[in-house]
């Protein structure tokens, strides 16, 4: 596992990313309703998907830390908390940017969007806990936080169904001669959603692996100084 | 090739920002490797003594 993830899952990462570049700019056709612009979806959606996995990491290492105060729990979730803020922070980036020339406007109110921005700010409230508050006490509260803020999760999922949203609901649909009906673009979609998922794998890693020394660094100085 | 100026905009954000997470990530290691480093020292110096 250490092995995997250390020597081949960077490389593993690089290969995928290089594919799912390659397939979004020189293969996938260009989407007849939306044009060129479209083609952020495919970084967009998966983006959006590794932050909801990055929150399942916060979740899962949250309840873990508070039920058997695990150390590495808190770690797991300490990290899954940077990657939801950094791919919180690509999603509200992107959508955007997307947005502007497809709705006319850089931002809405809409429920999903104001939803993921509840989201990011509720990983950034975490990140500047953990930055102002150690040990124990610190990681307990953070853990508390990160399991609220992980609620707001299905609320972004089903948003598009229980308020009236703007924002895309379904993926696969030929509704308006969108969507991702052709094979090329299932396929690079495909592609990028396996790209993502392994640099969050790779960045989780590394982030808890940091984590890790650094807890064992600290010990050790309390250990040698005392 | 209408608003290839958002699609360029929005890969070049998802890249920075990525590219600047892994920066961040070296440095700390850098730092962490520092810090070990000054440890290791000190517990040779007070060996020495």
């Amino acid at each position: 596992m250490k092995r995997f993830c250390d020597d081949i899952l960077p490389y593993l990462t690089l290969v995928a990313m290089t594919a799912a570049i390659a397939l979004v700019f020189l293969y996938v056709p260009t989407d007849a309703a939306q044009g060129i612009v479209q083609r952020i979806f495919y970084f967009h959606v998966p983006l959006a998907m590794m932050t909801y996995a990055s929150v399942g990491a916060v979740a899962l290492g949250s309840a873990w830390y508070l039920w058997k105060r695990s150390a590495t729990g808190d770690r797991i979730a300490h990290a899954g908390a940077e990657l939801a803020l950094l791919f919180c922070t690509l999603v509200l980036t992107t959508g955007p940017i997307w947005a502007r020339p497809i709705w006319g406007t850089w931002w809405t109110w809409d429920a999903r969007l104001t939803s993921t921005l509840i989201l990011w700010l509720i990983f950034a409230a975490y990140l500047m806990l953990r930055s102002v508050s150690a040990g124990e006490q610190g990681a307990r509260y953070a853990a508390v936080l990160g399991l609220v803020g992980a609620i707001d999760v299905p609320i972004i999922n089903r948003s598009v169904y229980w308020w009236r949203t703007i924002h895309p609901a379904v993926i696969r649909t030929r509704e308006g001669g969108s969507g991702l009906g052709d094979p090329r673009m299932q396929l690079t979609f495909a592609v990028c959603i396996v790209a993502f998922t392994l640099l969050f794998a790779w960045l989780l890693w590394v982030r808890h692996n940091h984590l890790r020394v650094h807890q064992e660094f600290e010990q050790l100085r309390n250990e040698a100084l005392t | 090739m209408e608003n290839l100026n958002f699609l360029f905009a929005a890969y070049t954000a998802v890249w920075v920002l990525i590219f600047l997470y892994v920066l961040t990530l070296s440095r700390r290691n850098r730092s962490l490797e520092r810090e070990i480093e000054e440890l290791r020292e000190l517990l040779q110096q007070r060996r020495r003594d």
